[in-house]
């Protein structure tokens, strides 16, 4: 017995410490790999954000030359609306190209920026997780906290390389006088730096969550949280904010007064915010099991309700939490809108009464200040709607994709109730969202006693723009149906609406044409044009058409999964 | 059970497939696939990844659309009569996905209520056997937890087809054998099972019939007696005199000899069909021992997946015999 144990002992297995294991043990290759992985994501992310930075400042740049165009824009930016879609208003006195660009640009690129960062670091920490392609990189020869921490890196890497070439393209597009480099680089490295606070939120908030998504919605929710923080802040006080405004981790890159008295301290919160949540992280981090959160999951219920039965009532559970948020979040949003309109007027009509140059921008008559002004926000709304119908409009291609369609239609279901159930869901959510929307707004102008236009002008407004919603919805669902690869599309066309709204009229020789593509073109201007039965029909006949093609499409085709 | 879709007689083949081709763009996945399922039989669909499993299941599922061939399920046109059809049949995918946000319960009652109402004993029964919770959130499920609730969905009720996409592929082996019994209870019933399956003991246990596809097509069929028929059998004897003449025998293969204390132990593969030859040569050595063992399905399925493999074997069994010959070498024996 004793004999047949005498085998050669196993080498020692070697001490860890012995090869320089550490928790971070492999970040280095991780950080290489993420920039491999992500290398398109992060190359087209980066080239927005610096088309975005020269574009605006060119744009900028370019009214500048109408005199008086930009004091009228400084002072917009003074009145409630300004101060919700701007910042704290350093500079609105003497409103310079470089003034404008870090009152107003801040907090829409602290926006962008923060959300690709919160993306990033989900992507790679939480999410990897869940899916647990990360425990077979773990189970290598790779230290605990090295995901998180090559996320981090590779994070601080593409927000510091984004700052660099945009404070370049920023001074290359508006000239070295008007815009200096140092205040360049202290707009955007402050607005970097921002985006960085978030990104480590989400990394505190992906220890916290054991969803990927979880994890990104209550990232997205902290900014919210830290918009409307600033918003109160500086509608207290402008120019500068209040105290309030500090909390908020978007002021710290508004506060460094680029283009006006460029101060970098404020940066300096910025940074001790992300050195804190990076240690709040490792602290969790060390605490919690792998794939484990601190969140736990609610239990569910053993049996489902009597209520849902059949692929409507399925899609109607899948959409309305979305639908709910859509309307709270969108509706209290024009809401607040809503109840700056009577401010407005008046602004403009002083503004234009004190100098007749500004009525070449406004025009003459004061009467159509406000529904100018309501036109570009009816836009704006419209714009949200069409996305969330092509959001709708793309789940049964998640539904898909996932294999869940599969075994929905393995049951005695056909597929164009399938279908029917999922774009009817889409359709009801997508109206209700544009009622909301357009009489939220209607409901905020009456609350401070702006009753023109009433509500029927309002009625007419929602029932003109909805059938457009509704060619979105159907362009949609007909890619899905006959190029599911394509249904990507949806955006582009979403994307193409914006530009030609905003940008097209500018453009000169821009070719009649270019104009049809977008749906909104046929739609009469919101409370200026009256409304147009025939383009209401003929839209509406667009989005039938199209809905017809997505039912015909989908059931000739194959059901592919992945 | 409710409608009958025209022309589904009763005795009619579950399945009936016939030069099936199906292609992704330049990839054919079918190319002229056999398959036949009689009624009432558990019929094993054997492959390996890739062979094209799942894609002939999804044609008879009616979620791909043939590129040509006859495909008959239950009587019917499983493209076009596709609801009626699959009132009578469950489907169990290899890759079971859920919605996320409902639990595994209101998943199970969901896809139920698609054909019917919820027997709740039968429900709890099955949940009880395959020890499934069901009030946990489709997304926190493992593998083996996801594919339960689609078994448990698909054992609810009582069907005409049960079509069984590798199944059991993340299932413990306790588990695999509560499946094993539901199977043989839809059996006992009358139903119709197609298994299909890269696991060999799985189908072993359970089918009556086996189709082995490759590549798209179907290499070989028949009951698992009639492809046992098809291979070689396994020797083992124990002969007193020489055995040197066994090696030449039409339908012997890898003799290989050992001397031992009763005389010579003799191991050979012998094609069934001359197995009387080898018999009457046997007797003539004075047999002491005798032991002939049927090829597992393991073996066939070597065989029909193995055939690089058995062409260079046999190349260098070849190469050997001309060096040595007489004396065969051990290193050929699998």
């Amino acid at each position: 017995m004793t004999t047949t144990l005498e085998r050669p002992a196993p080498p020692a297995p070697a001490a860890p410490a012995a090869r320089g294991g550490s928790t971070l043990t492999g970040t280095w290759s991780l950080i290489r790999f993420i920039l491999r992985r992500d290398r398109v994501r992060l190359t087209v992310w980066t080239v927005l954000i610096v088309m975005f930075y020269a574009y605006f400042t060119a744009a900028l740049g370019l009214m500048s030359d109408t005199p008086g165009a930009l004091e009228a824009r400084g002072a917009l930016m003074e009145t409630p609306a300004g101060i919700v879609m701007g910042g704290p208003g350093y500079g609105i006195d003497n409103y310079t190209v470089g003034a404008s660009m870090a009152n107003e640009g801040t907090v829409w690129m602290v926006l962008a920026l923060s959300i690709m960062s919160i993306l990033h670091v989900v992507r790679h920490t939480r999410a990897e997780e869940e899916s647990s392609r990360s425990e077979l990189v773990r189970a290598a020869v790779v230290g605990r906290h090295a995901p998180a921490v090559a996320a981090v890196v590779t994070l601080v890497l593409v927000n510091v390389v984004i700052a660099l070439v945009s404070a370049l393209a920023m001074t290359g597009a508006g000239g070295i006088d008007e815009l200096p480099m140092a205040d360049s680089l202290g707009m955007t490295v402050g607005v970097a730096l921002s985006s960085i606070v978030f990104g480590a939120i989400a990394l505190v908030l992906s220890q916290l969550s054991e969803h990927g998504r979880g994890a990104t919605g209550l990232s997205l929710a902290v900014f919210g949280l830290a918009f409307a923080i600033q918003v109160a802040g500086n509608l207290r006080e402008i120019p500068g904010g209040t105290t309030l405004s500090w909390f908020s981790p978007i002021a710290w890159a508004q506060q460094t007064r680029a283009f006006v008295d460029l101060r970098w301290w404020p940066m300096a919160l910025s940074v001790v915010a992300i050195l804190l949540l990076l240690w709040l992280a490792a602290i969790l981090a060390s605490r919690r099991d792998f794939g484990g959160g601190m969140i736990a999951t609610r239990k569910g219920r053993a049996d489902a309700k009597a209520s849902l039965r059949g692929p409507f009532a399925l899609a109607w559970t899948q959409q309305r939490m979305a639908l709910l948020w859509s309307c709270l979040g969108l509706g209290l949003m024009w809401f607040a809108t809503g109840t700056l309109i009577p401010d407005i007027g008046t602004m403009v009509g002083d503004l234009v009464s004190e100098n007749p140059a500004m009525a070449a921008l406004f025009g003459d008559d004061p009467s159509t200040f406000a529904t100018g002004f309501l036109g570009v926000i009816v836009l704006y709304a419209v714009l949200c709607c069409a996305a969330y119908a092509i959001v709708m409009a793309a789940r049964p291609k998640a539904e898909e994709t996932a294999g869940r369609l599969e075994i929905a239609l393995a049951r005695p279901v056909s597929r164009g109730r399938w279908l029917g159930a999922q774009l009817s869901v889409a359709t009801l959510g997508a109206v209700v969202l544009t009622a909301v929307s357009v009489y939220a707004l209607w409901f905020g102008a009456v609350v401070v006693g702006e009753s023109e236009p009433g509500f029927g002008p309002y009625s007419e407004v929602f029932l003109a723009q909805l059938p457009a919603v509704l060619v979105y919805l159907g362009f949609v669902a007909a890619l899905f149906a006959w190029a599911p690869r394509l249904t990507g599309l949806g955006w582009a066309l979403l994307g193409y609406t914006f530009f030609i709204g905003f940008f097209g009229p500018l453009i000169e020789d821009m070719p009649d044409a270019a104009h049809y593509l977008s749906p909104l073109y046929w739609v009469p201007e919101a409370f200026v044009e009256d409304f147009d039965g025939v383009a209401f029909v003929g839209l509406l006949a667009v989005a039938a058409v199209l809905y017809a093609l997505a039912f015909v499409g989908f059931r000739r085709r194959d059901v592919v999964t992945t | 059970m409710t409608t009958t879709p025209s022309g589904a007689a009763a005795g009619a083949p579950a399945i009936e497939i016939h030069d099936l081709h199906k292609s992704f763009g330049p990839v054919k996945a079918l190319d002229g696939l056999e398959l036949a399922v009689t009624h009432g039989q558990v019929a094993g669909f054997l492959g390996p990844n890739g062979a094209g499993k799942s894609t002939t299941i999804r044609v008879l599922l009616g979620l791909l659309r043939k590129d040509s061939g006859n495909v008959r399920l239950l009587g019917g046109d499983p493209w076009r009569d596709a609801v009626a059809l699959h009132r009578r049949l469950a489907y169990v995918p290899g890759d079971v996905s859920l919605w996320p946000n409902l639990s595994g319960g209101e998943a199970i009652d969901y896809l139920t209520r698609l054909r019917g109402t919820v027997d709740k004993r039968r429900k709890a029964e099955l949940l009880e056997r395959f020890e499934l919770d069901p009030t946990k959130k489709a997304r926190t499920y493992s593998k083996g937890n996801r594919q339960k609730v689609a078994l448990v969905a698909a054992f609810m009720a009582e069907v005409d087809l049960l079509v069984l996409d590798e199944p059991t592929s993340g299932l413990d082996p306790l588990m695999e054998s509560v499946f094993m019994d539901y199977v043989r209870e839809a059996k006992d019933r009358g139903t119709s099972v197609l298994l299909s399956s890269h696991i060999l003991s799985e189908v072993e246990k359970v089918c009556d019939t086996v189709t082995i596809i490759r590549a798209g097509r179907s290499v070989e069929s028949g009951t698992l007696d009639q492809l046992r028929h098809l291979t070689r059998s396994a020797v083992t004897t124990v002969v007193t005199g020489d055995p040197a003449g066994l090696a030449v025998l039409p339908g012997v293969h890898d003799v290989q000899t050992t001397t031992v204390e009763e005389g010579t132990r003799v191991t050979f593969d012998v094609d069934n069909a001359d197995i009387g030859g080898v018999l009457t040569a046997l007797s003539a050595m004075g047999v002491h021992s005798f032991t002939a063992a049927p090829p597992s399905l393991e073996e066939l399925f070597m065989r029909h997946y193995g055939d690089e493999l058995a062409q260079e074997e046999a190349a260098a069994k070849h190469a050997a015999d001309a060096a040595e010959p007489g004396a065969r070498s051990r290193a050929g024996a699998r």
